[in-house]
């Protein structure tokens, strides 16, 4: 099996899989107090346990749709979107809990928005694949890859438009960038200087197709010289303190200098691309996800911090109960509540009057 | 009374809500510098600066979708496409995105977005430029949807888009730009959307029409009432979505007869949505089957000849409201 320095290389088992990248320049991420270290870890550990109750009801039958997991990428969303303010904004593509647990979207109200409840994030409406929650400024949840890029770059234009300081976090995966609106999103934001930060969730795979066989530039963040202005990293994606050393510094790029960042994270799911599928198959071997699950950045934060002294074992264990009984409290939440009301069925179509009068064709049912 | 072109009264639209609300801004190819293809967003930058009339890269995907990123943080964007044409790229956005939105988020990110352009046949531009694309966003549930035939409907659909808290599609037609008609210079114009019009009185047949072809509609009644003896009442629409049933049937409902006109394409389009509520809401007040007269089932072709061919005239109208008159 190889280890974590052949993978730096490129000698995988599979030649699919995603190489490590090469330790980039980053200031010490362990400046960082040590709550707030361990609130990374929490908010990790939140993820993932998350995640894993959601895998079980979806199997109860309890959760519907399409269930894509993010276990095994948790170091990327909590070490980008802990390094942002409150008034910044996230958004996300269709892979979106611990983008919405991580930005504190409440998790019983994810919980419920999965279990398709009117208590949920976005009032039952919306599902897996559409986490909304306009109070923390998490804009979505957007299912068609893609599109939600030209949007974060309307986010940015309207925080020039206004002459703030804010930042426009967008998550979206390795695939997207082959998609038009990558390359349209992208010039606008560097010719007009928008404040957005574009972070590339490399895991290998769009769905189940290797990145090495569907894009002619692997090394994704090579994209970025194509936009003058454009700064651009590579960074260890299932290490959450480099993640986060990358995205103070693309946050202060974009804040002082109101430029935007290409950011690629390097990064593997353990799971299927959805609960449809099993995590290894036709197009990647067991060995592969093995041995990136050796990488756990879980795991690796957790060590890192009782080596320090940081916290001891007793003390992670503590957290990860108390984690465990906070989503087994979501999940009675999202089971008790509501379903939402039928006879609302026209009221969120607009925001402003319309009345469908003889358009509602089923008027006689 | 200033009589203006479709063009000056959209420009006019354009500045004074600007001029109003500074959340609003003009996103969209050639519409800074060059003063937009169509001269619609006339001096523009000079008065409101680069970054509220901004031009576009050629990527309607993209500044359509800037513009929804836009409107969920609370700006209202105008995006202008050259033509409804080019728009078919920016589809996902109008469709998946800006309708979509407020629903998808339980209510949390209403969408105040006007998409705007040309839509219709010119003069031989061929398959490709000469499209009605009002049946296809007319079905989308979240959109609302306009197209006005005179300057001062223009003018005051315009405005009420722009002041609309939700994404509204604003189709104007080509070969109106240059149409002069009366517009209050003193007075706020605002037309409300979803009302239709009555351009024309008259007791024996309804002519139902939007955009360019209540002018042919107006053409075939002076006709009819000329050779035919036959007085019709024109229904201009307005909006297509949400139509004006209530308008449409009361004068169904006193004339008996209709006809159903459009430019585009005869298969599901908006006079099918029109006879389908006349059949269900006034069944009993019908003395002739409704007739509809569309452009025919074909791709635009180039030819001059061909194309007027494919496209509906005040001499088809006529000879469909003969037709439910009984008049042979």
């Amino acid at each position: 099996m190889a280890t974590k320095e052949t993978r730096a290389h490129g000698n995988t088992p599979s030649k699919d899989a995603p190489s490590k990248p090469a330790a980039p320049d980053q200031p010490d991420p362990l400046s960082l107090e040590t709550g707030e270290l361990r609130e990374l870890l929490r908010l990790m550990v939140l993820a993932r346990r998350f995640e894993e109750k959601t895998a079980e009801s979806y199997q109860l039958g309890k959760i519907g749709g399409f269930l894509h997991l993010y276990i095994g990428q948790e170091a990327v969303a909590t070490g980008a979107i802990s390094a942002l303010r409150q008034d910044d904004y996230v958004i996300s593509a269709y892979r979106d809990h611990a983008q919405a647990l991580v930005r504190g979207v409440p998790p019983r109200a994810v919980m419920a928005e999965l279990y398709g409840r009117a208590s949920g994030c976005s009032k039952g409406m919306g599902g897996s694949m559409h986490l909304f929650d306009r109070s923390v400024n998490f804009m979505g949840g957007h299912a068609i890859v893609g599109s939600h890029l030209p949007i974060a770059a309307g986010v940015g234009y309207a925080i020039r438009y206004r002459g703030g300081d804010q930042v426009c976090l967008c998550f979206f995966g390795d695939a997207a960038v082959n998609i038009g609106a990558f390359h349209e999103a992208l010039n606008m934001a560097a010719k007009w200087e928008l404040p957005v930060i574009w972070i590339i969730e490399n895991n290998a795979y769009g769905m189940g197709t290797g990145i090495r066989r569907s894009a002619a530039i692997t090394e994704l963040v090579d994209r970025a010289c194509a936009y003058e202005g454009m700064a651009s990293a590579q960074v260890d994606g299932m290490d959450v303190l480099k993640v986060r050393a990358a995205i103070d510094e693309a946050v202060r790029i974009a804040r002082e200098e109101k430029r935007p960042s290409l950011i690629e994270a390097i990064t593997y799911r353990f799971m299927g691309h959805s609960m449809a599928d099993p995590s290894h198959g036709t197009y990647r071997a067991r060995e592969e996800v093995e041995e990136w699950r050796e990488d756990d950045p879980i795991l690796t934060l957790c060590d890192r911090l009782i080596e320090d002294g940081a916290m001891t074992a007793e003390e992670y264990e503590e957290m990860d109960r108390a984690v465990i009984e906070e989503v087994e409290e979501s999940a009675e939440f999202a089971d008790a509540s509501p379903r939402p009301d039928e006879s609302h069925i026209y009221d969120l179509v607009y925001s402003d009057e319309y009345s469908h009068g003889l358009d509602r064709r089923d008027s006689w049912r | 009374m200033a009589v203006i072109t479709y063009r000056e009264a959209l420009n006019e639209a354009l500045r004074e809500e600007m001029a109003r609300d500074e959340s609003v801004f003009l996103i969209g190819e050639e519409v800074a510098e060059y003063d937009g293809a169509y001269k619609v967003s006339k001096n523009l930058l000079e008065e409101f600066g680069e970054w509220r009339v901004r031009d576009a890269p050629i990527a309607e995907l993209g500044f359509a979708g800037l513009g929804v990123g836009a409107a969920m943080v609370g700006l209202r964007p105008i995006v202008e496409f050259m033509t409804w044409n080019f728009a078919l790229l920016a589809m996902d956005q109008v469709i998946n995105s800006a309708a979509k939105l407020y629903q998808m988020s339980g209510g949390q990110y209403n969408v105040p977005i006007v998409f705007r352009g040309p839509g219709g046949a010119a003069l031989m531009l061929a398959a490709q430029h000469s499209q009605s694309p009002e049946p296809w966003l007319a079905n989308v549930p979240g959109l609302k949807v306009c197209s006005p035939a005179t300057p001062y409907d223009a003018k005051g659909l315009l405005k009420s888009a722009v002041r609309d808290s939700d994404p509204v599609v604003f189709i104007e037609g080509e070969l109106l730009y240059n149409l002069k008609g009366e517009v209050p210079g003193d007075e706020e114009v605002l037309v409300p959307i979803g009302s239709a019009d009555l351009k024309r009185e008259g007791d024996d047949v309804t002519i139902i029409a939007y955009g360019k072809m209540v002018h042919e509609a107006l053409r075939a009644a002076e006709t009819l009432a000329a050779e035919d003896e036959v007085e019709a009442e024109v229904v201009d629409l307005r909006t297509v979505r949400p139509i004006d049933a209530p308008t449409v049937l009361a004068s169904v409902r006193k004339t008996n007869r209709a006809v159903v006109v459009e430019e585009g394409w005869p298969v599901a389009n908006i006079g099918a949505q029109i006879v389908d509520d006349i059949q269900r809401e006034a069944f009993d007040a019908l003395d002739a089957p409704i007739a509809r007269v569309a452009g025919l089932d074909v791709p635009m072709p180039y030819a001059r000849n061909l194309e007027k061919l494919v496209l509906p005239s005040a001499d088809d109208i006529r000879s469909a409201a003969r037709h439910v008159c009984y008049i042979s």
